[in-house]
């Protein structure tokens, strides 16, 4: 006896395989990515280079911050910076700049601030909403003075996941965009470790996988080809996600 | 006693589709089953639908799928059911036990890719998106919205409705020169997909994007915030899902291989007219 599960999975049968084999024939993977480039594009036509995401009042935050990812570096070296309150922690500026910055928690809190609460949304479908503190991107790398070849800025990461590091990249109209931040508190409060204490990225127009945590280097390159997988990041590395995650 | 003086003029065959509507219509059969299966693949990342801006797992849900160690269950509200064998708990076709919302028939790919998924989804969004636009301008300009889709006063009335539900119960489909046109029930469900659930399919989606939500935000509070946009988002999947299971068991009650040559080459046979 047929039954209509049965049915139903003999008809989904034939398509999905098909789909599966598409899913790997290089080709066509291509073909779905040039539509990922068409959707930047379109994007960025639509968007002015300085639209600003929304920004919330107090009664729209989250009661809970979900936390995601890896939300404890697992490496001694972590452990002992966060044992100490990340007072011997640095953030390194450096690659393409005029000027190499080491910086301390202290020096990038004592910097110009900016305090946002915005949307925070994840690929895989839910959103938090939390008011950020940091420091603008712009300004560190304007202390920095980007060299006319630098095109993309790399967030290097000190959590991993498995043996590889957590890193992320941007280019330069999200870096220098007013709410591209460096935050270090979260709902008034210092970044809690979960969420990426020391220091972590805020680009509010994209998905949260750009968002990296526990920075520790940030780095100016005039390609992404020479970084880690090369794709931009360690999750468009390791399982193929978007760079552009705009949508 | 109308239909049967009609009868005699009424052709055999008529011209019922034309290249535009064929196109489109085989285009989307593809698109559109992509997008809800690719879709579903992206559900199953997160399993939950929430109301207002925000949404997260210690936030209330509408509505979820979830699994205990033996069981799948769908809540929505304040109602759960079990769904073991088909949500939440499920084998896949090796036999091994999957806790994960659709199975594994239902998606693109099969196997648990988000990103893969949202690579089918993102892409085919631009056939739909696209298809939909060069439809309404084309049907706009040769009449086919108004002559064809748009349902007349006299067929909105409760009467006429009721009238066409009791044929269709009884499987009394349209004949003779009645069925030159779209009975009222086609129109509105045509004229539903069509005009409602396709757009606001579109505008939902492109509501959970962060980019646009910057450049138009005026979206987000057209929705009510992006996880109502992502709720409504789901529902209109699930109502296109159910047109697609009504409009294919129509078509073969209604004669599968004149329903669908008329869509490939266009000509319908006119079914004779019934004796009174």
């Amino acid at each position: 006896m047929i039954s209509r599960r049965h049915f139903l999975i003999g008809g989904a049968g034939l398509l999905l395989p098909g789909c599966d084999r598409l899913d790997r024939n290089d080709t066509f993977k291509e073909g779905l990515r040039a539509a990922e480039r068409l959707t930047m594009a379109a994007q960025r036509l639509v968007t002015d280079r300085h639209a600003l995401a929304r920004e919330y009042g107090p009664e729209d935050i989250s009661p809970v911050f979900r936390p995601n990812g890896n939300v404890m570096p697992q490496s001694p070296d972590y452990a002992r910076l966060a044992e100490g309150g990340f007072a011997d922690w640095r953030l390194r500026v450096d690659g393409l700049v005029e000027r190499s910055l080491s910086l301390s928690l202290a020096q990038i809190a004592s910097m110009p601030r900016r305090t946002q609460t915005t949307r925070h949304d994840c690929v895989e479908g839910w959103s938090a909403i939390g008011r950020w503190t940091g420091v603008p991107l712009a300004r560190l790398l304007d202390l920095a003075g980007l060299r006319e070849s630098a095109r993309f800025i790399v967030f290097h990461c000190m959590d991993r996941f498995g043996a590889l590091p957590y890193y992320e990249s941007i280019d330069l109209i999200d870096a220098f965009h007013p709410q591209t931040i460096l935050a270090f508190g979260l709902n008034g409060r210092r970044l809690p470790i979960a969420n990426g204490a020391p220091l972590r990225l805020r680009v509010e127009r994209q998905l949260g996988y750009k968002h990296a945590k526990y920075l520790e280097r940030i780095e100016a390159v005039a390609s992404l080809e020479g970084v880690h997988g090369g794709r931009g990041g360690y999750w468009e590395d390791s399982n193929d996600y978007e760079w552009y995650a705009g949508i | 006693m109308d239909r049967a003086e009609a009868v005699s003029e009424v052709p055999e065959r008529v011209k019922r589709h034309r290249l535009p509507t064929r196109l489109w219509h085989w285009v989307n059969a593809v698109t559109v089953i992509v997008m809800l299966m690719s879709g579903l693949m992206i559900f199953n990342a997160h399993p939950r639908l929430y109301w207002g801006e925000y949404g997260a797992n210690a936030d209330p849900a509408w509505l979820q799928v979830s699994a205990t160690a033996d069981r799948g269950f769908l809540t929505i509200g304040s109602a759960t059911i079990e769904t073991t064998g088909v949500l939440g708990l499920w084998e896949d076709e090796h036999g091994i036990v999957r806790r994960r919302a659709f199975p594994s028939w239902a998606t693109i790919p099969s196997s648990y890719s988000l990103a893969a998924g949202r690579r089918w989804h993102l892409a085919f969004a631009w056939l739909l998106a696209l298809g939909l636009i060069a439809f309404l301008i084309t049907s706009l300009f040769n009449r086919h919205i108004q002559r064809d889709l748009l349902p007349r006063r006299h067929e909105l009335r409760p009467a006429s409705i009721w009238h066409e539900i009791k044929q269709h119960a009884r499987l009394r489909f349209p004949a003779g020169e009645a069925a030159f046109r779209y009975n009222s029930l086609q129109k509105l469900s045509y004229f539903g997909v069509i005009g409602v659930l396709l757009p606001l399919v579109i505008l939902t989606g492109l509501t959970m994007s962060p980019a646009l939500n910057a450049a138009w935000p005026w979206m987000l509070d057209l929705f009510g915030g992006r996880q109502s946009a992502r709720s409504i988002h789901f529902i209109c999947a699930m109502l296109i899902a159910a047109f697609i299971l009504v409009h294919l068991a129509m078509v073969v009650l209604a004669g599968p291989i004149n329903e669908i040559r008329s869509m490939i080459t266009g000509w319908y046979r006119i079914p004779p007219a019934r004796k009174p």
